[in-house]
């Protein structure tokens, strides 16, 4: 049972999760209509006519995902309740740090590719021209999307045992957000307004800290969540 | 069948096991030991702790106390061995409703490592009379047909210990009739079977051992032969009116 | 076992006459002995009982809950959920009064409720993770299953509260606020009372503490006293 075994269950856990998504598809479409509905609402609050990006609308950017990856994330164990497939998981000889692996993968990419979308919406609406920045953007992204899971999955756990719906979880994730928040919206708001990742500072490199830490965190504590 | 140079180890043995969640005492100090290759039904009322012994032997749960051992492994400190040899039945079906059957037992044929899966999985299905649904979505079977796959499951990676946790628990008499059937098959004395149920008629018909757990003791035990079928219900009833009584 | 308990009500005792003591000493300290100071007057008195709170609940308070958060992963002993849980109350208090003290003291001394100072805003993220914690635990159950949830939470809510006060405060010194932190200097007489108040405080905090962690021990023994009394009866559960 070496690690590439390991990995390769890890990897059939994050195929069967967005397989069933898939065809089940309510959650990606609520997830990105969501998000989208979050950007186009907060719009009506601030000044129309302003032209230039100010961190107060990276922040609408930001608050959209966070609304949809609540929604992801609390499904990735909801489902798994239903048949009792947690269980079902849990009897298997698999480590539960893989089953944490697989669950994370598969939130994860629900994540990025739903942030994607609203990425894309954000930046019609407000016409900003995706240059050099556009790259620097994905990065972003993919970065929030990692530290979004690896707390998000392992509260869906937490949550999932205690049967919490979709706010409750919120209520649990959202304080511990709050750094990956401020420097995300930083972030994207120093590339929105056309200047390189340079331009940034050491933001990016804060978010790749913020997710080590919370990866590793997750990752030891899985197991305590998930046992009876 | 090879010599036997080793000592017996029992399929199940459980001493003084204790289970407690938060203020409630689910199992109080249960003694137990299943030979391998024999069938135990235990029956028991609702709360009884039946599903939380099935739990703790399937190692979903955590003794409190006490012991549990499956084929000698510790449930605790041994756990991935536990599972390797051990299936489970229950009214959890286990199934991914948007999978299809082969992708449900294909799905578990790599949780579990299994080296030949496809062909095992095509196998079962056959056996259980679903190879001509193995690549429909769960969502559209029957209960009985998904309890069937459930067995699938279950078989998948040849258990040497089987818990059926009350599985005839939303079956009608056709899919019941089925069900009962298969475990039928099960008793090929090569694999030890431990099913619970609040079922008097079904639990006695194909086991060898009986016993009966009221409000988390074993209160009764014995072959099935030496127990008088028609009058277990009074055996029972008693068993369980004195277990309240005291 | 017989001294055990009376031992131990006298040391509570003690403990809660000394934290009176000091508290009253705090209070007079703070209200009559210190000097007014020049700009904002008498307003500022505030901040020995706000200092002092914000020390508890970015402090002792949540490090306990994560420390013993730990101890209790390692160990399964019910005793430190039990004392994390108190923990994690106590300080909620005082981090309300943190937020409550900060505002009351800024409008009339700065002209606005709320700084976005780093500090202050990070007590609040704080006291929505502290909350997070107790609702958490209302709603697992009880036990060891609390327990283990709780203590996960606890463990994470605390190693983001630094992040959490860095990223602020980095994020403030791009955008620069009108106002800075304190705002005034401190003499001789002021840091005296802080000090006296910063002792009253803490041990106004363990002494809760103890009452609390005994409370909820003695609720624990009545409700598996009265389930096994009820479970010889041969009542229903």
């Amino acid at each position: 049972m070496g690690p590439v075994n390991a990995l390769g269950q890890a990897w059939a856990i994050t195929k069967k999760d967005l397989v069933a998504e898939l065809r089940g598809a309510s959650t990606i479409v609520s997830m990105v209509l969501l998000g989208l509905l979050v950007v186009l609402v907060f719009n009506f609050g601030t000044d129309p006519g302003a032209k230039d990006v100010t961190l107060a609308r990276s922040g609408v950017l930001w608050a959209a995902f966070l609304f949809a990856g609540v929604i992801a994330v609390g499904r990735s164990f909801a489902t798994e309740k239903e048949a009792g497939c947690l269980d079902g998981l849990l009897l298997c000889p698999v480590d539960r740090a893989v089953i944490y692996l697989g669950k994370l993968v598969g939130n994860l990419i629900l994540l990025f590719v739903t942030g994607l979308v609203i990425l894309g919406f954000f930046t019609v609406l407000y016409n900003v021209g995706l240059g050099a920045g556009s790259a620097g953007l994905v990065l972003v992204m993919a970065l929030a999307s990692i530290g979004f899971s690896a707390i998000g999955t392992l509260f869906a756990a937490v949550g999932a045992g205690v049967r919490a719906r979709d706010a409750l979880l919120a209520v649990f994730i959202f304080p511990l957000l709050v750094p990956l928040i401020i420097a995300a919206a930083h972030v994207s708001t120093v590339l929105l307004a056309g200047q390189g990742l340079g331009g940034a500072g050491l933001w990016p490199w804060f978010l790749v800290v913020y997710d080590v830490i919370f990866l590793a965190i997750s990752f030891m504590t899985f197991d305590f969540v998930v046992e009876e | 069948m090879p010599a036997e140079t080793h000592r017996v180890v029992a399929a199940v043995e459980v001493k003084n096991l204790w289970k407690v969640y938060g203020h409630v005492e689910a199992l109080k100090g249960v003694d137990l030991t299943v030979a391998e290759g024999s069938f135990l039904t235990i029956f028991g009322p609702n709360g009884a702790g039946k599903t939380t012994l099935m739990k703790v032997l399937a190692t979903l749960a955590r003794p409190t106390d006490g012991s549990a051992l499956v084929g000698g492994h510790d449930v605790t400190k041994e756990a991935g061995a536990v599972r390797k040899r051990v299936g489970v039945i229950s009214h959890n079906t286990y199934l991914y409703p948007q999978l299809t059957a082969m992708e449900n037992l294909a799905f578990y044929g790599r949780m579990y490592g299994l080296k030949r899966a496809r062909e095992r999985s095509t196998q079962l299905l056959e056996q259980l009379g679903l190879a001509t649904r193995m690549h429909d979505r769960v969502a559209t079977f029957s209960r009985g047909m998904q309890q069937r796959l459930s067995v699938a499951r279950a078989l998948l990676h040849e258990p040497e210990l089987l818990l059926l946790d009350e599985p005839y628990t939303g079956l009608d008499q056709h899919a019941s009739r089925i069900l009962a059937g298969v475990l039928e098959g099960l008793r090929d004395g090569q694999r030890t079977v431990v099913m619970t149920t609040h079922n008097l008629q079904e639990g006695l018909e194909s086991c060898d051992r009986v016993a009966i757990l009221a409000r988390g003791r074993m209160v009764f035990e014995e072959a099935a032969a030496e127990v008088d079928h028609s009058g277990f219900q009074a055996t029972y009833f008693a068993c369980v009116e004195r277990a309240w009584g005291r | 076992m017989d001294k055990g308990p009376a031992r131990r009500d006298l040391m509570v005792t003690v403990l809660g006459a000394v934290t009176f003591f000091f508290m009253l000493v705090a209070l007079l300290g703070a209200l009559v002995w210190a000097p007014k100071e020049a700009t904002m007057g008498d307003v500022q008195r505030i901040f020995y009982f706000h200092m002092p709170s914000a020390w508890i609940a970015l402090g002792p308070g949540f490090t306990v809950v994560f420390a013993l958060s730990i101890a209790y992963l390692a160990t399964g002993r019910l005793k430190y959920d039990r004392v994390a849980a108190a923990s994690a109350e106590i300080g909620v208090v005082f981090t309300t009064i943190t937020l409550v003290t900060g505002p009351l003291w800024a409008k009339p001394a700065w002209g606005v409720y709320w700084t976005w100072e780093p500090r202050l805003t990070t007590t609040l993220v704080l006291w929505f993770i502290y909350v997070g914690y107790l609702l958490l635990r209302s709603v697992a159950g009880d036990g060891h299953r609390r327990a283990r949830l709780a203590a996960v939470y606890g463990i994470v809510g605390w190693v983001d509260v630094p992040i959490v006060f860095f990223s602020i405060w980095w994020w403030r010194t791009i955008h620069p606020r009108v106002l800075t932190s304190s705002g005034f200097a401190l003499d001789s007489r002021m840091t005296a009372v802080l000090m006296v108040s910063l002792a009253a405080f803490t041990l106004l905090y363990v002494f809760l503490l103890v009452l609390r962690v005994r409370i909820e021990s003695m609720s624990a023994t009545v409700q598996t006293l009265r389930f096994r009394a009820r479970d010889r009866r041969g009542g229903g559960v």
